[in-house]
């Protein structure tokens, strides 16, 4: 139901005395086009959340409860040490999942969008 | 190694004339070995580099290979290329500094640093390499004002590639000063020119060649002192730790958040700077355009972050690892000067580690890689100025789009030497003058006045021309000033009491002002031409977000 909407809207404002030209509208409208763009804004809006999320969190951590991560949990290691090190492995972990889902799903709906660009 | 620590020593002694005397008498005898290891290293490195350059030279000669090496290199490369951008020697001997000195305060700079890279990647990279063929300039300027945006776009670069350009070529002149007991001028002089040859002969080809070589050798040293470390500690992270905190002066404080943040505000707007001045770094964004399409762009960002992540995991364990090995042990520490600390400053500390750990030959490695990732950074940067100037200013702006080809690589390579020479004369001029808020200030400039345009311009329908240039405006005027007026410049630089401006990091006030000025710019614009750039908006979403008819590789 969203799509559909979707779709309408951009057909709409497409105008504006702009002509959009024909290969381009056929990927617009295609059913593969409204579902790539879906999935991947869904996809990565979640995981820029996530990043920003885990990345200010520490930040604020750092800011506003500096003794907590100073609590030791294993001899002299810190609470902070194993966070620290675990907001750079996240870093990697969430592109590595990116290009993952990017690589299979997302570019055969690619493929099939632009496919239907040929009349 | 000796040499090296007379030389460091008569660097330090220069405050302190009678000790000066000794070690420049000292530094006569001892200067030659070290001298020996690391010069023969660096020009090994220089040499292969030129090969790299002569056989690139050949293969350069359209505009495209010149710019992008012809769209030729492929992810796994480009990751590498990138990594090598951003692992410059002031992060490599900063960060360790940093930990060396006060512990786990230095991680949150390498996370600040390292956490940019996961949003360029949900946000901007597939559809900037998409949309894109030689500058970030292309993109924002899609469905605006080619005019208007590519003078605001260039501006925006050269701006950001000054800074940091300026702030590089010091580094390399004090560092270069140091290991290698080369002049200051003599060592700016010698960076300034081979950047020139590696720029104008090799184009991208060469630049990225230097780039992936020098963050091998980067990648492979800092793994050895790691391994070397953790050896050293039997392979426990505990007993490095335990280790580390007997040995720092502030013992347990090591391992908890110290000083370096002061307050909330400071540590958003400089986590805000960090994270998306990375996303507008011109010669990072430009790496974009060298691969054939948005699954290579996908990867490179991959790898990157992989390759970046696990070189500031290394600075982390080199930091604590320099702790154990170098804090502790006399040989390396001043103690001409009653403050005491490293012999040569605290940016010695990754450095002294390679010799405790390597002997002379390892030392001189480390010293040779130093080098080498400062000449491989500085020609990354006047590529990505020199392309501003002939593709962005000469060729659309001054040609209307209608240069020649061979005319426009003539005026890319005009560019690179007269901002090689550029870089050598602020180099020298500034020698005396603290720049290290400059580095801060590129990517705040890169947070404020070009990121906001280029993501808005690929994300809102609703951006126009004069949105766009009030917000990016706005954004560059207050990051500069705002710099200027904050502690960095105004307390530390200009000698005033007390900052107009509290904060170190401009970025949470221009940002917002840069996107406030987009926004309220574009929704008040009810010109004609505004209603034709929304309207262009459709055809740029689906090039955008399919690649469909995106510049693909130049073939051969």
């Amino acid at each position: 139901m969203t799509t559909t909407i979707n779709q309408a809207r951009d057909g709409v404002e497409a105008s504006g005395g702009v002509t959009v030209a024909p290969d381009i509208l056929r990927i617009l409208n295609s059913a593969a086009f409204v579902e790539l763009r879906a999935r991947r804004r869904r996809f990565s809006a979640i995981l820029t959340v996530l990043m920003l999320t885990i990345y200010y969190g520490f930040i604020l951590a750092i800011a506003f409860a500096p003794h907590w991560l100073a609590v030791p949990i294993d001899g002299v290691i810190t609470v902070g040490i194993p966070l620290g090190l675990g907001v750079i492995l996240s870093a990697i972990v969430l592109t590595g999942i990116y290009v993952r889902r990017a690589n299979g799903e997302f570019d055969a709906l690619t493929a099939q969008a632009i496919q239907g660009a040929r009349p | 190694m000796s040499r090296l620590i007379t030389r460091t020593a008569a660097v330090a002694a220069l405050l302190s004339p009678l000790a000066a005397v000794a070690a420049a008498l000292e530094g006569q005898a001892e200067k030659q070995s070290l001298n020996l290891t690391a010069i023969l290293m660096f020009l090994a490195f220089v040499a292969a580099t030129l090969g790299i350059t002569y056989w690139a030279a050949r293969r350069t000669q359209s505009r495209a290979d010149f710019y992008t090496a012809g769209g030729g290199i492929t992810g796994f490369q480009n990751g590498l290329a990138i990594a090598g951008d951003y692992m410059s020697a002031a992060s490599f001997l900063g960060i360790s500094a940093l930990v060396f000195g006060s512990g786990f305060d230095g991680l949150i700079y390498s996370i600040g640093f390292l956490v940019g890279w996961p949003v360029i990647m949900f946000l901007i990279a597939e559809r900037l390499r998409n949309l894109g063929k030689f500058t970030f300039a292309d993109v924002a300027s899609y469905r605006l004002d080619q005019l208007a945006i590519r003078k605001l776009a260039a501006a925006g670069t050269l701006i950001t590639v000054a800074f940091y350009l300026i702030a590089q070529m010091v580094g390399a002149g004090q560092l270069i000063k140091l290991l290698f007991g080369l002049d200051y001028n003599i060592a700016v002089v010698l960076v300034g020119v081979l950047m020139i040859v590696y720029v104008t002969f090799g184009g991208m080809l060469a630049t990225t060649w230097v780039q992936i070589i020098k963050a091998m050798l980067l990648l492979g040293g800092a793994s050895f002192m790691a391994f070397m470390v953790m050896r050293h500690v039997g392979f426990s992270v505990e007993t490095l730790f335990e280790q580390a905190t007997a040995a720092h002066k502030d013992g347990l404080a090591i391992m908890a958040p110290g000083k370096l943040v002061k307050d909330p505000v400071s540590a958003i707007s400089l986590g805000l700077a960090l994270m998306f001045g990375t996303a507008g770094l011109p010669h990072i964004l430009m790496r974009f355009f060298t691969v054939k399409n948005a699954v290579e762009a996908r990867k490179s960002v991959f790898y990157a972050t992989g390759f970046i992540g696990y070189f500031y995991i290394l600075t982390f364990i080199i930091g604590f690892g320099a702790i154990v090995l170098v804090g502790t042990n006399t040989f390396y520490l001043d103690t001409a000067s009653p403050q005491g600390g490293l012999r040569g400053g605290s940016n010695m500390a990754a450095i002294h580690l390679a010799h405790a750990v390597g002997g002379d030959v390892f030392l001189g490695f480390i010293s040779a890689v130093a080098f080498a990732t400062i000449l491989a950074v500085v020609a990354g940067l006047t590529l990505s100025g020199a392309t501003a100037v002939s593709n962005d200013l000469y060729a659309h702006v001054f040609k209307r789009g209608k240069a020649n080809e061979q005319d426009e690589i003539r005026v890319s390579k005009y560019a690179t030497v007269a901002l090689g020479i550029l870089a050598i004369v602020l180099g020298i001029a500034f020698e005396k003058q603290n720049v290290a808020f400059m580095v801060g200030l590129a990517f705040a400039i890169a947070a404020s006045a070009n990121f906001p345009i280029l993501l808005l311009s690929m994300v809102w329908r609703g951006l126009t021309t004069r949105g766009a240039l009030l917000g990016g405006s706005l954004g560059l005027l207050s990051a500069v000033s705002l710099t200027v007026l904050g502690p960095a410049v105004w307390v530390k630089v200009l000698g005033h009491d007390s900052p107009v401006f509290p904060y170190d990091a401009p970025a949470l006030f221009s940002m917002s002002l840069a996107f406030f000025g987009c926004w309220i710019g574009s929704v008040t614009d009810r010109s004609a031409r505004a209603r034709i750039e929304k309207g262009r908006y459709t055809e740029q979403l689906v090039r955008a977000e399919t690649g469909y008819g995106a510049t693909g590789a130049a073939s051969h």
